[in-house]
């Protein structure tokens, strides 16, 4: 003890303590960052259907059973249908890395025709909703401010007015639909992966879809207007109060420190 | 030049020997105002044409940038939308005149301070505090005054007129208070009253339809509005904010609420999308674990049990409602909701 | 009689013109007790100013606002020129902020720049609240304008949360569904301020109308009293300086009014607007098109409200649900409890001049601002105070910080569960030790002086850094600041061995005292004969 008080006010003290505290953040952070479970889905047709099973069994298998009737790690992926597939392995969501509260979107790891292959293969496992074509899912023509509406009735809780994402329970998250392909969108909606819940065409039909694709093109792709500038990432009161404070209130405290400043004097000489 | 005539007429400032005297005896003594420095300003005349210059040089940037204003006004569409790097696409007009209308004001500023710090006088003088409390003089002054007027006036001597006077004062805002009783209707028990009742259809929010159970499937979330509510009513906002429903399909036998399962129809449960919190529309509904959560406040509830809170600072359940099927193979209520919806209340019970 | 015709006819323009007035206003005596008023130069007396003159921008720019937005519930289709709305229901309101964004010229400039400088003006006035708290510039006779700044800070957060609900868009809908619910938690009478607040149910068709008169009128005007008032009295006491050659309680040492403040603070104004036109330029605040038309059965994530309600919003996220039901009555504890914590968290600071004044028994004029570290406890409570609001400002954001920093939500709310009674305890400990090593420090400075980092080597080969003494100045300065003693409750029996009656609350007074100014919670400044001793032996190095 008496060691450790001699030696506080070394010089590098600071930076010892520095690195402890990030340590300890850095743990705690480990500790508390969410933990969770994994999970996943698939889709059919003879020949791809075969290819489709081969990839199956090296990629897909070992957790969701060797004949897709699911286990402890992944879900049964009976007729969750092909869109499932095109839509998890399409944004590279599955295969799964590590179990977390949730899969996130990541690198694509499979070509389009393997893709393909499997969606065959899993949607050969019992029926369920098909890929779409591109004249369901393709927003030309269709109507832009129903598509809001319908937005901020049906998606707007979990994935914020123009689609930003927010925050789910326990770690889990609605992810940011910027520049997603409109396909997925369709998909997602058509399938409602993982704990997003389905809409589908029953209740929301094609038409509807394709405006709320519309809508979200017009407001969040790299194209959407922002007419008042920055867009501070669209989530409104938070980071507008936070560049408020650190360019608002930060450049006048700036301007007010050289206001009051004395002025450099004449040197003597 | 006028620094000069300050320091001349405030000899103070000048004297840096104030409380020097006793500095030998007392080392933390005031050694007084320190003597004024010159700037480059003060002594070099070019330096002085320099600074002139800049500060003349600013308030004409500032008028340049008010033309500017103008012209941007007149060239740029309310509506064009151009890319400007890093800040996205924005409308041109409202960058232009935002622009030149902080540079013309920030340059006048920038103007007067330069001036200020560069060209006047930059001598430090000190001004006397005098004590805010007036002398005692002053004060028996006053409160003689004071005790003369009150005694003229009568007001303590006179008891009826003083009290009766507090009488009316304190009466005649009553008047006003009476005023503000039409600012609304009573509450009586339209907080316990929606537009549900039995034989209305669920009427699908997206499509404006009636819902069939079929078109629910397991893991869906539909939204669903009362038959005969429609979006151009005078009314329509204040019947949705206690009207509106969310409906989900869960495998009956996941559902553990007993009287949940009694009310739904084939595992289809309906449950007001207001949370019981204070009232935002609450329906992030996760499909796999059942939980909804709030996006204002995060209480979570469990839909497969009775919609019981789980989490967060919501007080009770989600009121349910109970549905059936009509003759006609549609979804319909059975009856309002048995207990109000929305924000708990003092007369909820 | 003619010569004096004649002087007045000689007299330049500007000269006639104020004598018309000052016969009229009497505006020489006013000119002769002002026009060279001194004001002392500090970055942090300015903060003030940031605050009035984002105040006036607010003003001129709302006044703008009124020409073009129609504060009614009415309900209109959009044919305006923003396509993603084009066919939709809204009130009024919303569509005639709609056409000051996309139709009026400059109208969404305008718009910004309000929005803005509201946030900045609320941003403005909590760092100049904190900037006097922590300098003790809340003393006597400073209270009164202590708490006209007080009130000044609470009614515009009134004031933007009134403002903000106006457009009626989804945001800020929910904003108002949230107070209808914190008003009808209120026991007993809730229901009924609810309905007349509303008109009847929420949301009805009036609270746009009502909310406009309160926001543009009522609140702005008792706003505008107060800051005058708040004016006057800053020009009444002088402003406060800190301990410096030549600075003492007795006088304020700066430059005076006209020409240097006239400049400064006249430029500055020009600063402030034109740093806040720049900010509205470039950052979209409010888009209220993407946010679109409030709708009671429609929500987005992310929901919060403007910054300064946001320890209100995390007070509500944080709360558990607790509510009771009794003789068919129910108490909404889980909104109840925040709703009074909330002018409580507020309150805390505000009452806080007046127990140290009562603690300190100090009845003295205080015109010397303290350096933060030589009021130990003071600043500790300051920064224990910070701490709680932070808190609180991290629940309000608990779902924007889970996904940013990809933490649970539940856990973040849990967190700041504890954080809310721990962190300001353990705030203001870390906060007084650190403080006290910054007093250790000075005394060891004017004792032993500077560290010149001039290393030397004595003829034995020891080697030593040179520390240069202080000048008197500075010496000065660091010793300037007095310390009080605890106040003393006395024997407990008096001189005739009778015992003497002790209030608790001079007991509790004394031991407050004894925890601020005691041993150990402050440290005793250097004495002259100290400096004599170490000065005279030459040993020191």
């Amino acid at each position: 003890m008496k060691k450790l008080s001699a030696r506080r006010r070394h010089p590098l003290a600071a930076v010892v303590v520095l690195l402890l505290a990030l340590a300890a953040t850095g743990g705690l952070y480990a500790a508390f960052a969410p933990a969770g479970k994994a999970q996943a889905d698939e889709t059919a047709q003879s020949l791809a259907i075969d290819e489709g099973k081969k990839l199956y069994s090296v990629g897909c298998a070992s957790c969701h059973g060797t004949g897709g009737q699911g286990t402890s790690d992944g879900p049964s992926l009976v007729g969750v249908g092909a869109a499932a597939v095109d839509f998890q392995v399409g944004t590279g969501r599955m295969p799964a890395q590590q179990p977390g509260a949730q899969v996130p979107k990541k690198k694509v790891i499979y070509s389009q025709p393997e893709i393909d292959q499997l969606a065959a293969y899993v949607a050969s496992l019992g029926a369920g909703p098909s890929v779409p074509t591109d004249s369901q899912y393709n927003p030309s023509g269709a109507d832009i401010a129903k598509g809001g509406e319908l937005f901020r009735t049906n998606c707007a809780q979990c994935h914020n007015f123009t689609g930003e994402g927010g925050a789910l329970t326990n770690g889990k998250f609605a992810p940011s639909l910027e520049d997603v392909d409109p396909k997925h969108i369709y998909e997602a909606m058509q399938t409602g992966p993982q704990n997003m819940p389905s809409f589908p065409d029953t209740t929301m039909p094609q038409k509807q879809k394709q405006d709320i694709i519309a809508y979200l093109h017009a407001v969040n792709s790299d194209q959407s207007a922002s007419p008042g500038g920055l867009k501070l990432g669209g989530l409104g009161p938070v980071s507008e109060g936070l560049f408020g404070w650190i360019f608002g209130l930060g450049a006048l405290i700036a301007v007010a420190i050289w206001v009051a400043a004395h002025t450099a004097k004449a040197k003597k000489s | 030049m006028s620094s000069q005539e300050n320091s001349e007429s405030l000899p103070e400032a000048q004297a840096p020997a104030h409380g020097a005297v006793e500095h030998a005896g007392d080392p933390f003594a005031d050694p007084g105002l320190p003597a004024h420095k010159p700037r480059i300003q003060d002594i070099d005349e070019r330096a002085a044409k320099r600074s002139e210059r800049a500060v003349a040089f600013l308030f004409f940037l500032s008028m340049v940038a008010t033309i500017g204003f103008i012209a941007s006004y007149v060239i740029f569409p309310v509506d064009k939308i151009v890319f400007i790097f890093p800040f996205g696409h924005v409308s041109v007009l409202n960058f232009a005149l935002g622009l030149t209308l902080g540079v013309a004001l920030f340059c006048i500023g920038a103007g007067a301070v330069h001036w200020a710090r560069t060209l006047m006088s930059d001598v430090e003088m000190p001004a006397e505090r005098h004590e805010i409390a007036a002398p005692p003089e002053v004060k028996a002054q006053v409160l003689a005054d004071f005790k003369q007027g009150a005694a003229e006036s009568g007001f303590g001597r006179r008891k009826l007129i003083r009290n009766t006077m507090f009488g009316a004062l304190a009466m005649v805002p009553l008047s006003g208070v009476m005023l503000l009783r039409d600012l609304g209707t009573l509450p009586e028990k339209k907080l316990r009253h929606t537009m549900w009742s039995k034989g209305k259809a669920l009427i699908n929010m997206n499509t404006n339809e009636p819902l069939r159970p079929e078109d629910l499937l397991v893991g869906s979330l539909t939204f669903a509005k009362p038959e005969g509510l429609e979006e151009d009513a005078e009314d329509f906002q204040t019947q949705i904010a206690k009207a509106a429903l969310m409906l989900v399909r869960i495998k009956p036998e996941d559902i553990k609420d007993k009287r949940e399962l009694e009310w739904s129809h084939q595992g289809i449960v309906a449950y007001s999308k207001i949370c019981t919190h204070v009232g935002c529309p609450i329906s992030l509904y996760e499909q796999q674990t059942h939980h909804v959560l709030c996006p204002c406040h995060q209480s979570t509830f469990d839909l497969s049990d009775g919609a019981r809170v789980i989490f967060g600072p919501a007080g009770h359940a989600l009121p349910q409602l109970r549905i059936g099927v009509n003759d006609e193979g549609y979804l319909e209520a059975l009856g309002d909701f048995d207990e109000p919806v929305g924000p708990a209340f003092w007369e909820r019970g | 009689m003619s010569t004096t015709t004649d002087a007045r006819r000689e007299a330049p323009a500007g000269e006639r013109i104020a004598d018309w007035a000052d016969g009229r206003l009497g505006i020489y005596s006013l000119a002769k007790a002002n026009m060279r008023k001194i004001f002392p130069d500090h970055w942090s007396f300015m903060l003030g100013e940031i605050c009035m003159y984002s105040f006036i921008i607010i003003i001129l720019t709302g006044v703008y606002l009124t020409l073009f937005f129609h504060p009614s519930m009415n309900e209109v289709v959009y044919d305006g020129s923003y396509v993603p709305l084009q066919g939709m229901h809204m009130s009024e309101a919303f569509n005639s902020t709609m056409h000051i964004s996309f139709d009026v010229r400059g109208g969404l400039l305008i718009r910004q720049i309000h929005h803005w400088a509201a946030l900045i003006f609320l941003a403005g006035m909590f760092v100049h609240m904190m900037r006097v708290f922590f300098t003790g510039a809340f003393r006597k006779p400073r209270e009164v304008n202590w708490l006209f700044g007080f009130l000044l800070f609470v009614l515009g957060m009134f004031t933007g949360f009134t403002g903000y609900s106006l457009p009626d868009d989804l945001l800020s809908g929910t904003g108002v569904r949230f107070m209808e619910g914190a008003i009808l938690s209120v026991p007993i009478v809730g229901t009924y301020l609810s309905f007349f607040l509303f008109g009847g149910e929420f949301p009805g068709g009036d609270f746009v109308a009502r909310f406009y008169s309160v926001h543009i009128l009522l609140l702005p005007g008792i706003m505008l009293g107060l800051m005058v008032a708040h004016l006057i009295l800053v020009f009444y006491h002088k402003h406060t300086q800190f301990a410096g050659p030549g600075r003492t309680n007795k006088n304020v040492v700066g430059m005076p009014l006209l020409p240097v403040y006239m400049a400064k603070a006249g430029g500055f104004f020009f600063l402030v607007f034109g740093v806040i036109a720049v900010v509205a330029a470039i950052a979209s605040i409010n888009p209220i098109w993407a946010i679109g038309p409030y709708r009671p059965d429609q929500v987005s994530t992310g929901a919060q409200p403007d910054w300064y309600m946001g320890f209100s919003e995390g007070l509500i996220r944080v709360m558990p649900g607790w509510e009771i039901n009794l003789w068919g009555h129910t108490l909404v504890l889980g909104v109840f409890i925040p709703l009074v914590i909330f002018p409580l968290v507020l309150a805390t600071i505000a009452v806080y001049p007046f127990i140290e004044s009562w603690i300190t028994g100090d009845k003295r004029e205080h015109h010397i601002a303290d350096r933060p570290r030589n009021a130990p406890t003071r600043t500790a409570f300051g920064v224990a105070w910070i701490t709680w609001y932070l808190v609180l400002l991290i629940g309000g954001g608990n779902d924007l910080w889970a996904t940013h920093f990809h933490l649970s939500i539940n856990v973040i709310t849990w967190f700041v569960r504890i954080a809310f009674f721990v962190a300001p305890v353990l705030a203001f400990i870390a906060t007084k030790r650190i403080c006290l090593g910054l007093q250790r420090r000075d005394a060891e400075k004017v004792l032993h002086g500077r560290e010149s980092g001039i290393i030397k080597r004595l003829p034995h080969g020891e080697f030593i850094e040179i520390h240069e003494p202080l000048d008197a100045g500075a010496r000065y300065k660091l010793t300037a600041h007095e310390q009080y003693k605890p106040a003393e409750i006395g024997p407990e029996v008096d001189e005739n061995g009778v015992a003497r009656k002790v209030s608790p609350l001079q007991k509790l007074r004394a031991k407050l005292s004894k925890g601020y100014y005691g041993e150990g919670n402050q440290i005793p400044k250097p004495t002259a004969e100290e400096y004599q001793e170490i000065t005279s032996g030459h040993g020191h190095h």
